[in-house]
């Protein structure tokens, strides 16, 4: 009986001691600034797009060690502190240098931005377009830098550039399509989106004439490019995407609560204050923007645009100030993974556009069989 | 307060609404009745210019619409649609906080004053619980109390509600024209619009009746919804009667089954044929 009693003193002795704890430790929490009060939960998606970041430096961290010339983790690092303190170059192997600061370093940063910029571009326009199954190319971009570069293929000796010709047509092809659309003053999504199925469809036509005109090395090289990869990358072309990447991303994510109000509807947008053809342009002109780019510098790289926002709504919600920048790092992650796989699992190159779609589609599967319901409406 | 002057749009060569014009005043509930396809819903996208009307003029608030942006439309009037599905599951709290969206500057903008007027709207239509439920799955009904309190959580002067009872059940009918008589009391101006005429009549302070792009009648709803109105625009289908005093308008087909129906059995008992019979001597 005494037993008994002392036992159950005990046990309410310890619970009471757990709730102190409990009240401790949000008490704790409310002093570091974060308000659990009001549930609107964004502690949380804070701590996991901190993670995200840590999960995209990890991953990079990793891929730089990895190679089919070997060298080992403490070289590669020491190669990359030496260049991050502006060290002596000359104090380490050459060959090393090269390999490491020259063609691995370059190519996953240009990995990280191609990737992230593909995924908000794609998170950007599945929000305008008010439909989660649309992709940054659903403007006609691909098939227009497609066009572009098989022109500097074919007749490099009027377009010079493969690189410009690709963003020049890439950009010519979304804006015939907003011209097509546009009607006094106003761009549906519909007929946008039926303007951009018909300029692409146009530009995959010529594509296609310019392969049946091409001879065989084009050829090659068209189908090539056409696959996307990262084979040629240097640090010029990181110069060059990174900084229109970055200064995109922030406008965009400035612009992430104003996306969520357009993306309830044209009428609903206007009277919430958002003018929707103004905003509608920005926005549309930016994710373009950044596609064409990563697209003329990379060639034509699937699924990315389209999977990686998906994901990051799984994850966070449909609100697209965590979405942008939550698609930026899972996409960085996901062609950095890519891009590692192809250069490593055999000794050939395999081109990364299809390595994200055969990573890609099951992927989707299983999203649409497990929580097709939720995200797809 | 409202003003809308001479509004005239068409639709290529169909004219939808030729020289509507008529007046809300401070805290006041204005109800806008009308048959299908009789301009109600065009009269509201052109007065927030959804719609580019061909003439008129709006002022609201005291200032002429025409001249305003869109920004500063946002905060001179809130708008409930009728009930829609949105493509991405937001969850109702964020549905209600896009309410604030003409009110927030900066690189978000999102305050915790927002958040708070947010959750205020939801507890004031007495909804908090749905605050976590993804919006698009919600019922028709419930999504439109959602909008409503985003509405609410705009904190404008003139509220403008597409039907706003359409997709309730009875009980939240009457509580959503309950709500909204308070927030005309707290000095707003609400223009609602309707196809039932004794909700109308029932809570509006003043009606406009509106049949094929003109003003049919305007005014206090007794006058406004009178079987000479009703007539007009539904052609000899409604009968007007008073029950305690209280103005209903009724079938005129079960108003005369009703008669026959006691005409034939004298002791004929149902409650129904009683309230019928109270509502004839009334009248």
């Amino acid at each position: 009986m005494v037993n008994t009693e002392r036992g159950c003193t005990r046990t309410a002795r310890v619970g009471g001691d757990r709730m102190t704890e409990s009240t401790g430790f949000n008490h704790l929490l409310k002093k570091l600034g974060y308000e659990t009060v009001e549930g609107f939960g964004e502690e949380r998606k804070i701590l996991i797009l901190l993670s995200l970041a840590a999960i995209l430096f990890v991953t990079a961290s990793i891929a730089v060690v990895l190679g089919t010339y070997g060298i080992t983790a403490a070289d590669v690092y020491r190669t990359i502190f030496v260049h991050l303190t502006f060290g002596d170059v000359g104090s380490i192997p050459r060959l090393h240098n090269t390999i490491i600061w020259d063609i691995r370093v370059p190519r996953i940063i240009l990995a990280v931005s191609v990737g992230g910029a593909l995924a908000i571009a794609g998170a950007v326009f599945q929000g305008v377009f008010r439909n989660p199954l649309v992709e940054p190319y659903i403007l006609g971009v691909s098939s227009g830098a497609a066009f572009g570069a098989a022109l500097g293929i074919v007749f490099p000796a009027i377009f010079f550039s493969i690189q410009v010709s690709a963003f020049a047509f890439g950009a010519l092809a979304v804006t015939l399509a907003y011209v097509l659309a546009r009607s006094r003053g106003e761009t549906p999504i519909i007929t946008l989106i039926l303007a951009g199925v018909i300029i692409g469809s146009i530009f995959s036509a010529f594509v296609s004439l310019l392969k049946y005109m091409a001879d065989d090395t084009a050829l090659r090289e068209i189908v090539f490019w056409l696959m996307g990869g990262f084979y040629y990358t240097t640090w010029d072309d990181v110069r060059l995407l990174v900084p229109v990447v970055i200064l995109s991303f922030i406008i965009l994510w400035a612009l992430g609560w104003k996306l969520n109000v357009l993306s309830m509807g044209d009428d609903e947008a206007r009277a919430l204050g958002v003018s929707p053809e103004k905003y509608k342009f920005i926005v549309i002109a930016l994710a373009t923007g950044i596609t064409a780019f990563a697209v003329s510098l990379v060639g034509i790289i699937a699924w990315v645009g389209l999977m990686m926002p998906h994901a990051s709504r799984m994850l966070l919600g449909p609100d697209n100030r965590f979405v942008i920048p939550a698609s930026l790092m899972m996409g960085g992650c996901y062609l950095i993974v890519c891009d590692t796989l192809a250069r490593t699992l055999t000794t050939a190159e395999i081109p990364v556009g299809i390595l994200t779609s055969i990573l890609g589609a099951p992927y989707l599967c299983y999203l649409l069989r497990s929580k097709g319901r939720v995200i797809f409406g | 307060m409202l003003h809308v002057q001479d509004m005239h749009f068409r639709y290529g060569d169909f004219p939808v609404l030729s020289g509507v014009s008529f007046s809300v005043g401070k805290g006041e509930l204005c109800g806008l009745f009308g048959p299908n396809g009789s301009g109600k819903t065009t009269l509201f996208k052109c007065c927030l210019r959804f719609l580019r009307a061909e003439q008129g003029i709006v002022r609201m608030h005291g200032e002429d619409t025409s001249q305003c942006s869109i920004e500063r439309l946002a905060r001179l009037v809130a708008y409930v649609p009728q009930e829609h599905k949105p493509p991405f599951p937001y969850l109702v709290r964020e549905v209600v906080l896009m309410g604030r969206t003409p009110h927030l500057g900066g690189f978000f903008g999102v305050r915790r004053r927002d958040r708070e007027i947010a959750m205020d709207a939801l507890a004031t239509l007495e909804i908090s619980d749905l605050a976590d439920r993804p919006y698009s799955q919600l019922s028709g009904g419930q999504r439109q109390m959602v909008l409503m309190a985003r509405a609410i959580a705009q904190d404008t002067p003139v509220l403008f509600l597409d039907e706003p009872t359409s997709a309730l059940d009875f009980q939240n009918q009457m509580r959503i024209w309950e709500i909204m008589r308070d927030i005309a009391g707290e000095g707003k101006t609400i223009l609602a619009c309707s196809h039932d005429p004794n909700h109308v009549a029932w809570f509006c302070d003043r009606v406009v009746v509106v049949g094929e792009g003109v003003v049919v009648a305007e005014g206090h709803p007794e006058d406004a919804i009178s079987e000479v109105v009703l007539e007009e625009i539904y052609q000899n289908i409604c009968s007007v009667r008073t029950l305690d005093g209280v103005q209903m308008v009724m079938p005129r087909c079960v108003v005369e089954r009703n008669k026959k129906l006691k005409g034939d059995c004298p002791s004929h008992d149902v409650p129904l044929a009683r309230a019928w019979s109270g509502a004839e001597t009334g009248s």
